[in-house]
């Protein structure tokens, strides 16, 4: 029987259901369904996908194992190289990584393998039971700091190795930006807490509410008798437009507006204490994951007009494909080509609405896209009674201040080697911290490598 | 963990409460504050931490009760524990280490005056402490200021104690007395502030104030404390809370604490109704 070319697509709650709700959009597959995409894989030999993977996930393997049935297995097998798939099998931008370079893509679709590492991921997250990691003891106390998706593969990876390893985390729960960024709607903070308990059962020490740098330095780490420190601080300082009007009420960053409706739940206030405000007719200024994020969650809270409004064109937005897709059926507005100028406000001081500039594209800039010039004499006003400004963020300069001989590129990022080694010596770093805003997976595959180095180094002490 | 070691009333609506927070105790400098929540489903509200104790590992918070958070917080009892408690954070205050300086607070802004007010004292500055409430029932921590003041003024704008009037007459009578400041600290409603600094401004007396905008994260992280102080937007969680009164922009700051009034307005009644609030 001939093979066939397209993928099977994802099951999703109807759009006009799930702007009425925070539940997760993608219900993914069954087991009818990621049976017959798995039998697509042609097992090839010298598989690419796995190339294109920051964390090597065996993935002909763990297709194999699902085309015959054995799900839960297939789920270990993922859980080999990667801590936490139930979250990157929802949030990696597979069309650019290992299904960018599956060989199926080359006459049709590749095979949709990040749908079935959710399936897999689920069903061991669901039937698999405990699993119990035999752990060698070995000397060796290693601090994390933070406990995004870096600072958790680097401490899981540390503890299943059998080194005694304690995370500290800022803010009141763990996991970084996959709890107080990405929406309840893309990933259930239901998995992300399984995920981290994952970690935590390896053996990890979770101290929240420690700011390192406020309440403890890295010096007094070291002085605590840590022989090693892993920093994967993120990248959580938001940035914002220095245009007139930005202080007014209503204008929000994507990180603070984000943080209150997921980290905070305000989409259900009162019932949970912190407010947001909802708005009618919302703009998220920006074309990232971010601002995808912004923009749906100002549509599930109610905004009758929720646009967004970036100053590049379509082809130049950095977020996923599928969110841009679920965002349109989701009757989000796209301004292209359009910058605010300056936010308009009424006597109270509260947002009315924003003069933008109409753009064209120019020459290529740095970043190799396209520089976005303005047309002079296009102004205009768009009514809005929320802006959010997701332009992007820059690493939090807490740790680097307050460290010394930790060297910073002049936009903050942590400098460090290729295994993640920084110039202060038992000092690593990974993830957003020093790439500047990226991935999960990426934060995670250096987690990794940070990892590997660590253990090698405390192997010498 | 954080467990309330000491609770007290210095008035129906004014609460103080010393915790065990040994590593905020350890860091903590005049000036600095935390973040707290009290229940699962709570918001995270900033206090300045008025005072602390190395040696016991402890922090003094005082609050009024303004909202639900704080309402929350007025239930819990001595041996009860904080949810969460982070910090110190913010910049410690620079403050002289000689001279004459007058410390002024309105209402609960006596709060984080004070542990501003004992550095100034024990480093051997002359501290002239004014400060005012609406009425006498309100005026707290007179005790735990004079110890730490060469010189002490009560005002009351209801005339039930001390001075009839506001903080910033009496300031404005001293100068006017001839009385000379080197600075001057002024903490407290944002309105008492504001008038604080036009006393000042014609003096060019450097006049310090401490702001108390919304928060969320408390690390830099959000920008919703963000206040315009000269022509630059300052993040108060990380480059305050302590600013140049006379830079500051009053109005917006005004403006911006009370973006969520109605919410928690909504928030209160919300919690009473189902019972949450035992005493309102
Ligand atoms: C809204 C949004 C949507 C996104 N969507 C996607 C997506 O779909 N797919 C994708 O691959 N990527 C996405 N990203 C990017 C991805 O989330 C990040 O690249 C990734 O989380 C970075 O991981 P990290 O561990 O380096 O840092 P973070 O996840 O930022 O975690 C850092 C942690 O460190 C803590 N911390 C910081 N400073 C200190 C300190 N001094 N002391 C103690 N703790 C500290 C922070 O509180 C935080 O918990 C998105 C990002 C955002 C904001
Ligand atoms: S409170 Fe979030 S940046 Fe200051």
């Amino acid at each position: 029987m001939p093979k066939r070319t397209e993928r099977l697509p994802m099951p999703t709650q109807p759009a006009d259901e799930r702007i009425e709700n925070f539940e997760e959009v993608n219900l993914g597959f069954t087991a009818d369904l990621a049976q017959a995409e798995a039998k697509r894989c042609i097992q090839c030999k010298k598989p690419k996908c796995v190339e294109g993977c920051p964390v090597n996930v065996k993935i002909p393997e763990f297709i194999a194992q699902i085309v015959e049935g054995e799900y839960v297995e297939a789920g270990r097998i993922l859980k080999e190289t990667n801590n936490l798939p139930a979250i990157c099998g929802r949030v990696c931008p597979q069309e650019e990584q290992c299904e960018k370079l599956c060989i199926l893509g080359k006459r049709g679709e590749p095979v949709a393998i990040g749908r079935l590492e959710r399936f897999a991921a689920d069903c061991e997250r669901e039937q698999g039971g405990d699993m119990t990691v035999e752990r060698p003891s070995r000397p060796g106390k290693v601090a994390i700091v933070g406990s995004g998706p870096a600072g958790l593969t680097c401490a899981a990876d540390l503890a299943i190795r059998g080194f005694d390893v304690t995370m500290f985390e800022a803010l009141h729960a763990p996991g970084g930006v996959l709890m107080y960024g990405i929406p309840e709607f893309r990933l259930p903070k239901q998995i992300v807490q399984t995920e981290v308990n994952y970690v935590l059962s390896l053996g990890v020490t979770l101290e929240k509410n420690v700011i390192i740098g406020r309440t403890l330095t890295i010096d007094d780490l070291f002085k605590q008798g840590f022989q090693a420190v892993f920093l994967g601080t993120g990248a959580g300082l938001p940035k914002f437009m220095n245009i007139p009007g930005e202080n007014l009420n209503g204008v929000y960053s994507a990180n603070e507006w984000l943080t209150r409706v997921n980290l905070m739940k305000a989409y259900d206030f009162p019932c949970w204490d912190t407010p947001v405000k909802p708005g009618s007719r919302v703009a998220v200024v920006g074309g990232g994951n971010v601002a995808m994020d912004a923009v749906r969650c100002a549509r599930r809270l109610g905004a009758e007009k929720a646009s967004i409004v970036y100053r590049r064109s379509r082809q130049e937005m950095p977020a996923r494909a599928e969110e841009v897709e679920h965002a349109e059926h989701e009757g989000i507005e796209f301004h292209m080509l359009t910058n605010p100028l300056r936010v308009l406000g009424d006597d109270k001081g509260w947002v009315t609405g924003m003069e933008c500039i109409r753009m064209e594209l120019g020459e290529p800039d740095a970043s190799g896209r396209r520089r976005p010039v303005p047309i002079e004499g296009s102004e205009f006003i768009m009514p809005v009674d929320i802006a959010v400004m997701a332009l992007g963020t820059s690493p939090n300069p807490i740790v680097a201040t307050t460290t010394t001989g930790l060297d910073t590129e002049r936009w903050g990022g942590l400098i460090a080697d290729e295994t993640g080694l920084t110039s202060r010596p038992g000092v690593w770093a990974g993830g957003d911290a020093v790439t500047g805003a990226a991935t999960v997976i990426e934060a995670m595959g250096a987690g990794k490598k940070a990892a590997e180095a660590i253990a090698c180094y405390l192997e010498t002490l | 963990m954080y467990r309330i070691r000491k609770r007290q009333d210095l008035s129906d609506i004014i609460k103080l409460l010393v915790v065990d927070a040994p590593l905020i105790a350890e860091k903590a400098e005049p000036g600095q504050f935390i973040i707290l929540r009290v229940r699962d489903q709570g918001e995270r509200i900033p206090l300045t931490i008025a005072d602390f104790d190395r040696e016991k590992g402890q922090i003094t918070l005082v609050f009024q009760i303004v909202g639900l958070t704080t309402e929350l917080l007025a239930q819990l009892e001595e041996g009860d524990s904080l949810l969460d408690l982070v910090g110190p954070l913010g910049q410690p205050a620079h403050l002289p280490e000689s001279g004459r300086v007058a410390c002024i607070a309105g209402g609960v802004g006596v709060a984080p005056l004070y542990p501003k007010a004992k550095a100034l004292y024990q480093a051997g500055v002359e501290v002239i402490t004014i400060i005012g409430a609406r009425d006498k029932g309100l005026l707290v921590m007179t005790d735990m200021m004079d110890a730490v003041s060469t010189q002490m003024h009560l005002c009351t704008d209801d005339g039930s104690l001390g001075y009839h009037g506001f903080v910033s007459g009496r300031l404005q009578e001293l100068l006017d007395a001839g009385e000379q400041f080197d600075e001057v600290v002024a903490i407290g409603p944002l309105p008492m502030m504001r008038a604080t600094v036009e006393v000042t401004r014609p003096l060019g007396l450097k006049t310090w104030v401490s702001l108390n905008p919304i928060m969320v994260d408390g690390t830099g992280m959000c920008g919703a404390c963000r206040v315009s102080v000269g022509d630059k937007t300052q993040f108060a969680c990380v480059d305050g809370p302590m600013f140049d009164g006379h830079l500051v922009d009053f109005a917006e700051a005004m403006r911006r604490n009370q973006m969520y009034l109605p919410e928690e307005e909504k928030s209160l009644h919300h919690c009473r109704c189902r019972g949450g609030i035992s005493h309102a």
